[in-house]
């Protein structure tokens, strides 16, 4: 499992730079994610983290689907993709050091 | 006496209620089997029904016709499941009680789900979904008199029941138009959420060669919004629009709203269970079998196939108080059609993509995997003799229930 550092935190990600161990992260580090492919982070943009990481944990570890975060979290997904331009889910994911949300068969 | 209720009488209730009924002994279980009518249609033959390659009445048959005599067949709807009394209670106001209960109540597509969707006047005359029976034999009639234009089609989200079904539509659609003579009248344009042709690399390279092959442009990432009837245009959230002429569209496919009524589904009302046992994550005494659960497999009437081979001896192990110790691999196979007489075979699971090989049989086939084949096309139309003949009525297929990896081209890294 690939090492790499961000703003001197070492983490484990998978081969597209997710994170793959749940207690690595914290705050800051989630804030250098979001720095690092380019996204502001507001209040509102930070509850949504909060609550991918929160469910992620209730769901028996799965990353929730854009749908969840909106009808679960209580999410517009307009907002969502105001807050995360072109790919929120993907981006939320990356930046709540998540695995990235699995596209179905 | 005790009571083994089955809701829902399609794909996987009807082979769930038959082998168990020769496996359960008649002075111990009852098996019954609730559902809102009496009509079973083989749901793969909907997508050859816009084309005239099947005719509307050559894919419904009698409920009633394919379960086994002893096992009574309740015509009603489905208000909810009490899961901690153990009932199931009716519309019409019957409670039904149950010792263990099988949920197979499939999903549904919901046009009403995006705005502008279902819009009348627009929905059946400009915009169509082939997911129902209704909405395949409406197509028909359009694709009669069709003179051309811009035909979109779309996928709202997923998952959907046979993923593939989108891409043999396209597939189908390019060569139902080429052989009227009018292809250079028709721009087709696939509109997807997913971020190639298809969910897995290899099948998706193979998928995404073919689209441009028949000269139809791909719309990735696509997620749409709503549905501008006016303007006639896809908009996403993101704001990009796909005008249209012509538009097919899979809508977001959820399971039963008795499901979510019964407080038992997630947001699309599909019904969390284990992934290698099928029991529900909350209640012992409930199974989901089908499209109906949540396992991270396609929703495919062959994955109903495989899991009840397991889920039969689960079963069997459960409710003589054992420990269940078969362990579904989340094993599919999909047909895709491809058009001129030709299709394709996708087979794997949770673990595996679709790689290329020989299916069933090493080495000889006689189908061949990830490659368009004749072969492949026969057993696609072939398949429906064994759905009614030998699948329904629960006798054993001569092709494993797991992923076989033997026969199979595994890429080099």
């Amino acid at each position: 499992m690939p090492v790499t550092t961000i703003e001197g935190h070492e983490i484990h990600v998978d081969d597209e730079g997710f994170m793959t161990v749940y207690d690595e992260w914290d705050e800051t580090l989630g804030a250098a994610l979001a720095g690092a492919i380019g996204v502001e982070m507001s209040d509102d943009a930070w509850n949504a983290i909060r609550f991918m990481r929160k469910d992620f944990k209730e769901q028996d570890d799965v990353t929730p689907t854009l749908r969840r975060v909106s009808t679960a979290g209580g999410f517009e997904t307009k907002k969502l993709f105001e807050l995360f331009p072109k790919k929120p889910a993907k981006k939320m994911a990356y930046i709540a050091g998540l695995p990235k949300p699995k596209g179905c068969v | 006496m005790k009571h083994l209720l089955i809701l829902g009488g399609g794909t996987a209730g009807t082979i769930t209620a038959n082998k168990l009924r020769k496996k359960l002994p008649k002075a111990e279980w009852d098996i019954t089997v609730v559902d809102r009518d009496d009509k079973h249609d083989y749901q793969p033959g909907y997508l050859f029904i816009p084309f005239g390659i099947y005719q509307p009445d050559e894919v419904t048959k009698s409920r009633r016709k394919y379960l086994s005599d002893d096992i009574p067949l309740i015509y009603a709807e489905i208000d909810r499941v009490d899961a901690e009394a153990k009932t199931v209670s009716l519309v019409d106001g019957r409670v039904l009680p149950y010792d263990q209960l099988v949920i197979a109540s499939g999903v549904t597509p919901r046009p009403d789900q995006t705005p502008g969707m279902d819009d009348e006047g627009s929905w059946y005359d400009t915009v169509f979904d082939f997911y129902t029976h209704a909405g395949a034999i409406a197509l028909a009639e359009k694709l009669k008199t069709w003179e051309g234009g811009r035909l979109v089609v779309n996928i709202v989200e997923m998952p959907i029941k046979c993923p593939v079904a989108p891409l043999e539509f396209t597939f189908l659609a390019d060569s139902f138009f080429i052989e009227k003579g009018m292809r250079d009248k028709v721009e087709i344009v696939y509109v997807t959420p997913l971020d190639a042709a298809f969910t897995k690399p290899i099948a998706a390279k193979a998928f995404g060669t073919m689209l441009e092959d028949k000269g139809v442009r791909l719309e990735p990432e696509f997620m749409l919004e709503r549905v501008d009837t006016e303007t006639k245009a896809l908009v996403s959230y993101d704001e990009r629009e796909v005008p249209y002429d012509l538009l097919v569209t899979i809508p977001l496919n959820m399971g039963a709203d008795f499901v979510a009524r019964s407080g038992l589904g997630n947001e699309l009302n599909l019904v969390p269970v284990d992934k290698q046992t099928l029991q529900s994550r909350k209640f012992d005494s409930i199974f989901v079998l089908g499209d109906a659960n949540d396992i991270p497999a396609s929703k495919a009437g062959s994955v109903a196939h495989f899991e009840i081979e397991g889920f039969v001896e689960n079963f069997l192990e459960h409710i003589a108080g054992r420990d269940m110790t078969h362990k579904f691999d989340g094993h599919a196979n999909c047909f895709i059609e491809t058009g001129h007489g030709k299709a394709m075979l996708i087979d794997f699971n949770y673990d595996t993509e679709p790689m290329p090989g020989k299916y069933p049989v090493p080495g000889v086939g006689p189908m061949s995997l990830l490659k368009e084949t004749k072969a492949n096309h026969l057993g696609k139309l072939g398949f429906r003799w064994a759905y009614w003949n030998v699948l329904m009525p629960g006798r054993p297929m001569p092709i494993a229930a797991d992923l076989q990896m033997a026969g199979k081209k595994v890429p080099v890294a």
